[in-house]
């Protein structure tokens, strides 16, 4: 799952400080529940993201652990109060371990 | 003597079999791991009222992806901050959807997603601010198509 680009989108990359910034990201993930039979009627096996984690220079910034109930292609929007500039890092966990990363740089002036 | 049954009464019979049956949702009747999610979060106490606004539609045609913002009233400060939100839903195969994690870097205690379905149920949100606080909101939601591979 290497080869998955997510896709994020800042409504501003340069901010003064104390802006709001919103953040849309989605990512492709089949985000199989675990609940879903096959033709053959036998369940097919869970695979979700089941952790997004988004960081500023490091710090937490934002978390969601997914359960099943998040649907596939997981889209997530937050939004956060510009206070410094650096680099967010955007991170999907899979249940098998693979990470898929992201970043965005933002300017706070 | 046979007991008599008229027409109208074996119909008012029937219909409150009928809304027995059909398991009007509320929060005591939830048939998954709900309440004892909610139960874990808030550490047994009794959420308090307002503050936390969920926003989903009232009739989803598509359980598979129906879209939910959550926002919580909160200065959002080292002194006052959100640090949990909870996503829950009674009638799910699992009552968990989602739990979100902030801190004061957040800023704004506001997150959105898109979230499955199984059936019309009602959708739990918990915040949890710093002082150990806990608010919540529900929403009713009918879904025509469930979700969750049906």
């Amino acid at each position: 799952m290497a080869d998955v680009k997510p896709r994020i989108r800042l409504d501003k990359k340069d901010a003064k400080k104390g802006d709001v910034i919103e953040v849309k990201t989605l990512v492709s993930h089949v985000m199989e529940s675990g609940q879903r039979r096959d033709a053959a009627g036998a369940l097919v096996p869970r695979k979700i993201i089941n952790k997004f984690t988004v960081a500023l220079n490091g710090k937490p910034l934002f978390e969601a652990d997914l359960e099943p109930a998040i649907s596939a292609n997981p889209y997530m929007q937050f939004k956060f109060k510009a206070q410094e500039s650096g680099t967010l890092v955007f991170t999907w966990i899979d249940d098998d371990g693979t990470k898929i990363t992201a970043e965005e740089k933002i300017t706070v002036s | 003597m046979m007991l008599q049954v008229s027409r109208r009464q074996a119909l008012a019979l029937g219909a409150g079999a009928l809304a027995a049956a059909a398991g009007l949702p509320t929060a005591a009747l939830a048939k998954n791991d709900a309440d004892e999610i909610v139960k874990a979060f808030t550490g047994g106490k009794e959420p308090g009222k307002g503050k936390v606004k969920l926003d989903l539609p009232e009739i989803a045609e598509n359980g598979n992806t129906v879209p939910m913002t959550v926002s919580v009233e909160s200065p959002m400060t080292e002194q006052s901050h959100v640090t949990d939100i909870l996503i829950v839903a009674d009638q799910n195969p699992r009552g968990g959807v989602v739990r979100f994690r902030l801190s004061p870097l957040s800023g704004v205690a506001e997150a959105n997603t898109r979230i499955r379905l199984a059936e019309t149920q009602n959708v739990l949100a918990l915040a949890k601010m710093n002082d150990g606080s806990v608010f919540m909101d529900t929403k009713l939601v009918k879904v025509t198509i469930g979700g969750c591979g049906g």
